[in-house]
């Protein structure tokens, strides 16, 4: 258990020194990846029209500049607005894009349990006993009269 | 009890699914309500003209459409990346020295675009009407915009007249329909 542990700890430790480090030494492509070109909207990365083209150099000379991602998004957000970054600030009423889809996963975990619950509950329950069969599990009178139909047309 | 806990729960998942979608709706209707705009004008009806107000380029003041009021205003959409803007910015100059002491007003409302690239058009082209910065892109689905530059006319009551001009305004679509904006045409 100690070991699991110690072992996810490393990798968020792993993770968190990445993620410094793409902050304080961002590249074009990781930027490109979050930002939208505002004039066709598709992701910065694809988009090859003229003020793509233009951000693309902005943030070369940003990044040659010693500017941080943050600082860089900061900049493309004061000249173009918030709808140039391709995932929403996680603030304010933006904050709902991202905790809606986890909501949205919660309510339906605990639905499903809920439901595997009561299935399992069901299926486990005691069997109906038919006094009349010597032991045997009786069956549902619906069950056994479609049962005996079906019989008496395979005989007839 | 567990058959009311099922109905309230039921009835609060309709009601967020029910929200999400009319927020969704409004977001298109407001965003997109321009897109009629353009037919409204060519079928001859005078449309109110979406109301801005919006940031200039150099200083720090604003500017309102609602405020010029009274006056036949030009409302140009630009950026310095788009060629056609540059081929049309001397037409727009000119229109706004020879119409500018007759109650006309030429805007430039610059969008999607750096101010440092627009600041260098503006003094590249020798622009002297008054430029506004739309960073929100604000305008582009209140006026319809498919692209830039477009150019489109108000006249002094605030409505949308004459000419939807998309691509690059020429000096005799500006006289004519400043004339109409002015309510001067013959």
């Amino acid at each position: 258990m100690s070991r699991m542990l110690a072992a996810a700890l490393l990798v968020a430790l792993a993770a968190a020194g990445a993620a410094a480090a793409s902050e304080e030494h961002p590249t074009l492509p990781e930027l490109e990846r979050e930002l939208i070109c505002p004039t066709c909207h598709e992701s910065l990365a694809v988009s090859n029209s003229p003020i793509a083209d233009r951000m693309r150099s902005f943030i070369r000379a940003r990044i040659a500049a010693g500017d941080t991602k943050s600082e860089i998004k900061d900049q493309l957000v004061d000249q173009f607005g918030e709808s140039v970054l391709a995932a929403p600030p996680r603030r304010g009423f933006n904050l709902l894009a991202w905790l809606l889809p986890l909501v949205g996963v919660a309510a339906g975990a605990v639905v499903l349990g809920v439901l595997a619950r009561r299935w399992s509950r069901t299926r486990s329950g005691p069997i109906p006993v038919d006094p009349s069969g010597n032991g045997r599990a009786g069956l549902d009178p619906e069950l056994e009269r479609r049962l005996d139909e079906e019989l008496a047309r395979f005989d007839a | 009890m567990a058959r009311r806990v099922k109905i309230a729960l039921q009835a609060a998942a309709v009601l967020v699914v029910a929200l999400l979608v009319g927020l969704l709706a409004w977001q298109v209707v407001r965003t997109d309500q321009g897109r009629a705009l353009d037919s409204e004008v060519k079928s001859g009806q005078k449309p109110q003209a979406p109301v801005f107000q919006l940031d200039q380029l150099e200083g720090s003041g604003q500017v309102s459409l609602a405020d010029l009021r009274g006056k036949a205003v030009v409302v140009n959409f630009w950026a310095s990346w788009c060629a056609p803007c540059k081929d049309e910015a001397a037409t727009l100059e000119d229109a706004w020295q020879r119409w500018r002491g007759r109650d006309v007003v030429v805007l430039g409302v610059d969008l999607q675009d750096f101010s440092t690239d627009a600041r260098r058009f503006v003094a590249r082209y020798d622009v002297s009407y008054p430029i506004l910065r739309d960073k929100h892109n604000w305008s582009w689905g209140r006026y319809g915009l498919s692209g830039l530059p477009e150019t489109w006319f108000v006249d002094r009551q605030g409505r949308l007249v004459g000419e939807h001009v998309e691509g690059p305004v020429t000096a005799e679509e500006l006289d004519r329909n400043i004339r109409i904006a002015l309510g001067t045409a013959s």
